[in-house]
């Protein structure tokens, strides 16, 4: 195992057994900051002294025999949306300029009980408004492996930070896309739960209907004991993996895969002929209204972002970067009947997915239409057509921040250049922990 | 006059010409949103309160 790249399951079993320490894997995450954040800026604040204390903890409780469980000593990254005691919580804005949290947000106690250790925080797309991480007041977070793409968002800073060993897994937050987003673009990956199932108190919100919180790591074990100390319960290593033979996936087509860069496509369509080698029982299911799902999710998302920013773009214009102000400008012009058409819309996706689920394990799909993409440019070319940036890169996954069904990205290898393209499980409402028992399943055969 | 062109002259008004092609895109938007089939209908003796599921 390598000290930085390991997996967090690796990690604990070393700390536990004191083949490495927490200050010694921490300074190694130190050190790749300082050496390689300049030129990614995935941090916009690093937390150097208060890590370096926590990993001492950490390895004197350890060492008396104090073992708080699998993240004890581990360094975590968190998106620069959740609050952290005595830290600014700047959502990469300067309208956010001098706050400092008075508290530490729920899933940050979480964490601290857990034993994790904080290097900092991560940088991202101006209040989670957006998917590349590219309109920041503190500049764009830039991909580890080629710094001229983008690393997605809006928790780019945070998938950022894992590829680039800064951190062992981050924490971060997704409203149409933004902890799969990254995961996919980076090769990691991301989990969105059950709407609910995290405590977003202490988060800055965008749109409160679809936030959500969620980690971004190196592996499903990973994720799931993520999710467990997120949600405050005893994390399990080494869970059963069940058998991949027998599982039922509804694969996603039409609206889908309908836009679709090539090399994604070929990445995702190998991953089906493995699952069907390894056993799985895959079949084509549909959303009736799948092309109402983005004019729905905007009509939601618009208005609710814009309530929220209400006050601070009569008072703070100039504050924020100008693309993010012109979005949040266009949502005060809906009107109050389209946002309820937009909840209506909703209700029957909600069904429409349900009903997708019946009768298997879950449903699979691509993550992103493209990979990573590079900064600065507003569209992409997909068979002969210029398509939104912004918007196909939302296509395959706002559906299920408007649902609320649990949803997580897992790497499924690489297009010809490279780029990492992931794969999209959805599973049953508040059958979470059933999603990530179906995902460790597929993972070896994907990945 | 439309809510366009209401929204066109209000962005105007307020110095954001540059909101311009964002609500062009969003009246798109809206326009399919208005348009989908599952809207209710006044006219429709269908369309009555049901019962729903707590979401």
């Amino acid at each position: 195992m390598n000290a930085e790249s390991g997996t967090i399951a690796q990690v604990a079993s070393a700390l536990r057994s004191r083949t490495v320490t927490s200050r010694s894997i921490t300074e190694g995450c130190l050190t790749a900051i300082a050496e390689r954040d300049p030129a990614l800026n995935a941090f916009i604040t690093v937390l150097r002294d208060a890590a370096r204390d926590q990993a001492e903890r950490a390895d004197t409780e350890m060492e008396a025999g104090q073992y708080r469980g699998p993240l004890h000593g581990v360094p975590i990254s968190l998106k620069d949306l959740i609050d952290v005691r005595d830290q600014a919580t700047s959502a990469a804005s300067r309208v956010r300029q001098g706050h400092i949290a008075a508290a530490d947000a729920t899933v940050v106690t979480r964490l601290r009980e857990a034993g994790a250790v904080i290097v900092g925080k991560t940088n991202l797309h101006e209040f989670a408004f957006g998917t590349t991480n590219e309109d920041s007041a503190f500049g764009p977070a830039r991909h580890p492996l080629d710094p001229s793409r983008s690393p997605g968002g809006s928790s780019g800073g945070s998938a950022a930070s894992i590829l680039a060993n800064m951190a062992f897994a981050s924490i971060g937050t997704d409203t149409g896309g933004s902890v799969r987003i990254p995961s996919a673009v980076c090769g990691l990956v991301g989990l969105k739960p059950t709407l609910g199932e995290i405590a977003v108190d202490g988060v800055v919100p965008l749109s409160s209907t679809m936030d959500h919180v969620g980690p971004i790591c190196r592996s499903v074990e990973d994720a799931g004991i993520l999710f467990d100390v997120l949600r405050g319960e005893t994390p399990a290593v080494g869970r059963h993996v069940p058998d991949a033979r027998g599982l039922r996936l509804g694969v996603l087509r039409g609206y889908f895969m309908a836009v679709m860069d090539p090399g994604v496509a070929e990445c995702f369509e190998r991953a089906c002929t493995s699952l069907q080698a390894a056993g799985v029982e895959l079949y084509e299911v549909d959303i009736a209204h799948a092309n109402d799902i983005a004019p729905i999710y905007l009509h939601i998302v618009l208005p609710e972002a814009a309530a929220y920013h209400a006050a601070t773009l009569e008072s703070h214009a100039d504050d924020y970067t100008p693309n993010v102000r012109l979005r949040l400008e266009m949502g005060r012009y809906i009107l109050a009947e389209d946002n309820v058409r937009g909840l209506r819309g909703r209700d029957l996706l909600i069904g429409e997915v349900d009903n997708a689920l019946t009768d298997c394990d879950g449903l699979l799909l691509p993550t992103l239409p493209i990979p990573a993409p590079t900064i600065g440019i507003g569209s992409v070319r997909i068979g002969g057509v210029d398509e939104s940036v912004r918007n196909i890169m939302l296509r395959l996954t706002q559906l299920f921040n408007l649902t609320g069904h649990p949803a997580i990205s897992i790497p499924c290898g690489c297009t010809r250049e490279g780029w990492p393209v992931g794969a999209q499980l959805v599973g049953h409402r508040h059958r979470t922990a059933a999603l990530l028992d179906t995902a460790s399943a597929v993972e070896p055969y994907i990945s | 006059m439309s809510w366009l062109e209401n929204a066109l002259r209000d962005a105007e008004r307020r110095g954001l010409p540059a909101l311009r092609p964002l609500l062009e895109s969003l009246a798109r938007a809206t326009a399919a949103l208005r348009a989908a089939d599952w809207n209710l209908d006044a006219t429709d003796p269908q369309d009555a309160n049901t019962d729903r599921d707590e979401r």
